[in-house]
């Protein structure tokens, strides 16, 4: 399958529901090793993403993943604003001029995401971040040849499981020290949402 | 004459409205420029805030940017990318004694790259 302008839109409006049904899990998962408003904060930025491209007419794929990042930058306020912001936009300008993706596509657009989060917020794997969950989904799909959303949804909730066991080194968490081991980083379960909604699409598509 | 501009990055808007007020008692001819919580006032940063201190700071001079903790850096950052001009300079120095003394270097004329060569000297 390729993933049409269609199928994008209705990635970030079920991500979108997953994130506000959520939200006060998300924070809570924010309270203990953070200033508990990552729930609030994506909430925020995720209402502002879908009421903006559900609004627009779209020609390509990457159109609308600009929009989901510069919103995001600009709306949600914590630190995830600009790294998943960040993530976007470097997927958008990594598919330019594709009027959808094929797998192959969006597997080095989703490499290309991780590089530009890992620019931006100076971390890489094994920072208790929401890039142990986006790294290990990249490495998933570069092992395969065309998208599976079951795998795609399972990889993302074992990697989003294995960051209770890391010590936050990167973000706000990093202050927790060893006191931020056995909790789940929170942009690694929003990051687990975004991945889930994207196995439903992909599922819905197949 | 115009002079370097600063503009200060916090979370709370109350921290730089308080760090302004100080530095007000000894500096008056220096453009600072506030970018304190979100739009809407909340604790956080905004990249548009940041976009739009950045602005009103510069009076040619270029500008030094101080920031606070977690995402001030990043969306600073961003804000530094996106910005017309390319004289910025994002600072790392504390927030407080490092805006105070880009304050002092910039009311006496200094250019962009001396005020920031003291600021680090300075920390
Ligand atoms: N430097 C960084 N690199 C990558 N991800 C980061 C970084 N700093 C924070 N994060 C992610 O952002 C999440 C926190 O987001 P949020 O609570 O919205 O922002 P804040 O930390 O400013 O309150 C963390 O759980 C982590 O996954
Ligand atoms: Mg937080």
């Amino acid at each position: 399958m390729e993933l049409q302008v269609k199928d994008i839109i209705q990635w970030f409006e079920l991500t979108n529901e997953k994130i506000q049904a959520n939200k006060d899990y998300l924070t809570s998962l924010d309270q203990p090793i953070g200033d508990g408003d990552h729930g609030i904060n994506m909430a925020r930025g995720f209402k502002e993403v879908v009421n903006k491209i559900s609004t627009q007419d779209y020609e390509n794929v990457a159109d609308v993943l600009k929009d989901v990042a510069m919103t995001l930058m600009s709306k949600v306020g914590g630190a995830s604003g600009p790294i998943f912001g960040t993530a976007f936009l470097k997927l958008s300008i990594a598919v330019k001029g594709s009027d959808s993706l094929n797998f192959e596509t969006f597997t080095k657009g989703l490499e290309e995401a991780v590089n530009g989060v890992k620019q931006r917020g100076k971390a890489t794997e094994g920072e208790k971040t929401m890039i142990d969950v986006w790294s290990p989904v990249v490495d998933y799909l570069k092992s395969e040849k065309d998208f599976q959303g079951d795998q795609i949804r399972k990889t993302a909730k074992q990697a989003m499981e294995n960051t209770k066991e890391i010590m936050a080194t990167k973000g706000r968490a990093s202050y927790f020290k060893e006191k931020s081991i056995g909790h789940i980083d929170p942009g690694a379960a929003s990051s687990f949402y975004i991945f889930e909604a994207l196995a439903e699409v992909i599922k819905g598509g197949n | 004459m115009s002079r370097v501009g600063i503009v200060l990055i916090s979370h709370s808007s109350k921290i730089v409205e308080g760090i302004k007020d100080l530095i007000g008692q000894v500096i008056q001819d220096v453009p600072i420029e506030l970018a304190g919580g979100t739009e809407e006032n909340d604790i956080g940063t905004s990249i548009d805030i940041i976009g739009k201190a950045i602005n009103n700071a510069d009076q040619g001079q270029g500008v030094l940017l101080f920031y606070d903790i977690g995402s001030a850096k990043m969306n600073a950052e961003i804000a530094i990318e996106m910005a017309e001009t390319k004289d910025i300079k994002l600072v790392e120095a504390p927030l407080v004694e490092g805006s105070y003394v880009a304050a002092v270097e910039s009311s006496m004329r200094k250019s962009l790259q001396e005020v920031y060569d003291s600021v680090v000297k300075a920390f």
